[in-house]
């Protein structure tokens, strides 16, 4: 019996996926399509981070008055150029190896990122950056619509999750894309592991998964996924295998992006990669500002040194200049602290690109702090960051720019107000 | 071949975890209508799981010391493990993992504030395990599993657990603090669509003084709930949706019952019945069909005229001619949890720790007292990314792994060709129904490598193999 997509697409999304009955030949397309390509890493801060402490507006005056326990004082952070408008902005002083990136020009830090009518909810935001979409946060995600661009049969590895649950941006209709938080992890076992029977066992398994049962689209929605590991796993194994150049820090965020430059170095045919952290729902107790240690403090470490690792990882391997890094959070947090060393929900965001083809420096401009009627920076009677730079155009020039896509035909809508920050 | 009690093996999926071939037997001869009222009004069935831990004749748990489930969240989870695979009160369970699914509240945070032990005993101790004689969270919605959601968001609302973890404790009138009172409408009730941003902040303040007070000596410090007077903030209050009968959504200084009143507008809300009674009908009926319009207003129409008598809305709903609709049979993803309680039941648990479960359970996506976020897991399709069924699969190895002797042992008397090893492995399990392609190549398995004499090796191996694949394959993941 034939199948067509069009079958698949109407089970609902997702329930999709067809012909991973043929793993050779798919590792020939996935060699084809992803060779010698670029890639593609986004890093999810989870939990809405606080960007005013990420770059902190050190020569403004209502930062620290607003702010009086949780501000970085001027001392302590790290100093970056001013951004257009001459504000002076200096990094986290915890993101010691991203400002030496910076320096080297492959750090691109933009400012007060967002959308209309934003929203505070973890969860509407998060679909909503998921998405690019405000009217209909649902469905697939902006890089999974973007898979889904690419020519059929699209290998199910030219996608990479690092976390276990799936996030809404890399859900596709044409492709489901592999969960792989652990690749050692990755592999069949079964009660007669190390025997013949072993074989017989994902023979079976395998043929079981390929079947497409008519008219039970949810049988064949786990079939999909039994078929996507299958059809996967010989090939993450050789990442399990691989010893990287740079020490990554024993960490979640750190095995992940381990994780990462293993597929990138095996060349396995991954375009883009999901991974995240979390902690960033900082209500409370975020930690002294002047204070080496706290909350906040160790948030900061923790992407500071995962990510530098990856960055010399990918230098030392000559693939710097295929990766790229792009970070985001659902949402910023308020200007003013509440009363517990935290920061509630609050609007516009940063966003860090970080890669050999970036074009480093300080984009869009920081807020006045002063809450004034009128202010055109803040938002909420003076209470929040006002977004100004659309994330849909940051998306959009990472799609057309670094991916070679049609940012208008993947997130539906012509953003293409570039900032120039991919070289 | 396969089961013959459809219909109770149906009812103790969705109201339960599936049965133990004895389950099946007893509930078989009560029928259908009794089970459902056996299932519902609990009551009347001793609550005495507990009391069998340990005890031969049942699954173990595994003990590094002391075995203590109300200091230790380890032990916690083993115990509530426990619990699912043999309370003979299997819907008391299934709802209270649904609330904690619909509070979702993760350990990690409340460690982080203050230690393990402490955490421990917010979330999971029984009042005869703690020195005040509170209830940890898992008690408390056990104890309201099918009781007034007013008063099971009541006593939420004091929580110590979820005061640390919504940072309630934080809320004070000189700084509200706005994630509970967030939550409370986006989540816990009406639903984010009816979110309004003041609404946000007032009831932010509304909160102020919901918090703890610290108890027992230095070095050993608990926590209970207490109204602070002087944090909670006296201003006028105003929402954008009725508070009061007389249609006023004004809050005046009232101490500790202006939440009160906020909750009971909360759960009075139009938005908030069908919202609850939609994800019932997920959790009960059906993944795959949208629950009608005319069953959400019938139901929802019993949770207000109840006033909020979660065991009357849940009654109806396993009486609803929807429930036992031919469609909605296997038209759920089950929950790691239903997948590994369900395949310990009809597998067999001699010999077997529940703490070998709790690594693949979090592989697979599903660490009791650690959902992902207060929005709770990701439910459905999205339990099923390629690592997650992967873990499944494994899972289902590993287990059929254990058992492999008892297995063998019992599968002998059908053993003298592959298809009786067949009938015996679909007499045992309970997967959705076979295609007849899935059913060859199961018998091609139990055929490969050999010529199948029967030995006590072939049977070790195949009997447990046939089994992981049956248990591992798509077929046995819905339910």
């Amino acid at each position: 019996m034939a199948f067509t997509r069009r079958d698949f697409v109407k089970g609902g999304v997702a329930a999709f996926t067809w012909g991973f009955a043929a793993p050779a030949f798919l590792s020939d397309v996935a060699q084809a399509q992803g060779a010698a390509s670029r890639n593609l890493v986004v890093l999810y801060l989870g939990g809405g981070n606080d960007s005013l402490n990420t770059v902190i507006p050190y020569g403004d005056a209502f930062y620290y008055s607003r702010r009086p326990t949780i501000a970085i004082p001027p001392g302590s952070v790290l100093p970056i150029p001013n951004d257009g408008a001459g504000n002076a902005l200096g990094l986290h002083p915890n993101l010691i190896g991203l400002r030496n990136i910076l320096n080297q020009g492959r750090m691109a830090v933009i400012q007060r990122t967002g959308y209309p009518n934003l929203s505070r909810s973890h969860f509407l935001g998060t679909d909503i950056w998921s998405t690019a979409s405000m009217s209909a946060p649902q469905g697939p995600g902006w890089l999974g619509r973007y898979l889904d661009t690419l020519p059929m049969p699209v290998d199910p590895l030219v996608g990479w999750n690092t976390n276990r649950e799936m996030p809404r941006t890399m859900i596709a209709r044409t492709v489901s894309v592999p969960s792989i938080p652990s690749p050692s992890q990755y592999a069949f076992s079964s009660p007669n592991t190390g025997t013949p029977d072993q074989n017989f066992a994902r023979t079976s398994a395998t043929r079981i998964s390929s079947h497409v049962p008519v008219n039970r689209p949810h049988l064949a929605f786990v079939n999909a996924s039994a078929q996507g590991a299958f059809a996967t796993m010989d090939r993450v194994a050789q990442v399990a295998q691989y010893t990287p150049t740079a020490t990554y820090p024993n960490t979640g965020l750190g095995n992940a992006l381990r994780a990462v430059a293993g597929a990138i170095v095996r060349g396995i045919g991954t375009k883009v990669f999901w991974v995240q952290t979390g902690g960033y729902d900082t209500h409370a107790q975020q930690g002294s500002g002047a204070a080496a240690t706290g909350a906040y403090q160790s948030l900061m470490a923790t992407i500071d040194g995962a990510i530098t690792a990856f960055y010399t990882d990918m230098q030392n391997q000559g693939l710097i200049n295929q990766t790229t890094l792009l970070t985001f959070s659902e949402f910023g947090r308020r200007v003013a602290e509440n009363g517990t060393q935290g920061t509630d929900h609050g609007e516009g965001g940063v966003m860090f690109a970080i890669g050999g083809g970036v074009r480093g420096g300080v984009y869009g401009t920081a807020p006045n702090l002063n809450p004034f009627a009128g202010n055109p920076t803040l938002s909420s009677g003076g209470g929040d960051v006002r977004w100004d730079i659309d994330f849909r155009r940051v998306y959009a020039e990472i799609l057309d720019r670094w991916l070679g896509s049609n940012s208008v035909a993947v997130l539906g809508g012509d953003y293409r107000q570039y900032l120039n920050f991919i070289a | 071949m396969g089961r013959r009690e459809q219909q109770i093996e149906h009812l103790l999926r969705r109201a339960g975890f599936g049965g133990s071939p004895n389950e099946i037997d007893f509930y078989a001869e009560v029928g259908v209508r009794g089970t459902i009222d056996l299932l519902v009004y609990y009551d009347q069935v001793p609550d005495d799981v507990d009391s069998k831990i340990g005890q031969p004749g049942f699954v173990s748990v595994t003990t590094r010391g002391t075995f203590a489930p109300h200091l230790n969240i380890t032990d916690a989870r083993q115990r509530w493990l426990f619990r699912l695979a043999h309370s003979e009160r299997p819907l008391q369970e299934k709802m209270a993992l649904f609330w904690h699914n619909h509070f979702a509240t993760a350990y990690t945070k409340i460690a982080g504030a203050y230690d393990g032990t402490e955490a421990t005993r917010m979330l999971a101790a029984k009042p005869s395990e703690d020195r005040d004689g509170t209830k940890g969270q898992l008690e408390l919605l056990r104890e309201h599993a099918l009781g007034n959601f007013r008063d099971l968001l009541v006593a939420v609302s004091k929580d110590p657990a979820m005061l640390v973890w919504l940072d309630g404790r934080d809320n004070i009138a000189t700084r509200p603090q706005e994630n509970y009172a967030r939550e409370i409408m986006e989540l816990f009730t009406f639903g984010v669509a009816n979110v309004v941003e003041d609404d946000v902040k007032a009831a932010a303040r509304v909160f102020t003084g919901w918090n703890l007070t610290r108890l027992g000596p230095s070095g050993a410090y608990y926590y209970r709930y207490e109204f602070r007077a002087n944090r909670h903030d006296n201003t006028i209050k105003d929402f954008t949706f009725p508070i009061y009968p007389n249609g006023s959504g004004a809050i005046a200084a009232n101490g500790e019952q202006e939440g009160i009143d906020l909750i009971n507008a909360l759960c009075a809300h139009p938005a908030t019945g069908p919202r609850l009674v939609r994800k019932l009908w997920a959790y009960f009926v059906s993944e795959i069909a949208d629950a009608p319009q005319p069953w959400v207003d019938r139901i929802a129409g019993i949770y207000y005229s109840t006033g909020y008598n979660m065991r009357a809305v849940v009654h109806a709903i396993l009486s609803s001619p929807e429930f036992w609709d031919p469609s909605v049979v296997f038209a759920r993803y089950s929950w790691p949890v239903e997948f590994v309680v369900r395949a310990i039941k009809e597998t067999g648990w001699a010999g077997y720790s529940v703490d070998s479960a709790l690594n693949p359970m979090l592989n697979m996506g599903q660490s009791l007292f650690e959902p992902p976020d207060v929005n709770g897991w990701d439910l459905g399709q999205g339990w099923f990314s390629t690592g997650a069924m992967l873990n499944r699969m494994n899972y289902a190895a590993s287990l059929t792994t254990n058992q492999r002797i008892n297995l063998r042992n019992e599968a002998r008397p059908f053993a003298q060709t592959p298809q009786g090893v067949m009938s015996f492995v679909m007499e045992r399990l309970s997967p959705a129904t076979l295609e007849p392609q899935s059913y060859d190549e199961l018998l091609a398995y139990l055929r490969a490598g050999t010529n199948w004499t029967a030995s006590d090796n072939e049977l070790r191996a195949k009997v447990a193999g046939v089994m992981h694949l049956v248990l591992g394959s798509s077929y046995y993941q819905l339910v």
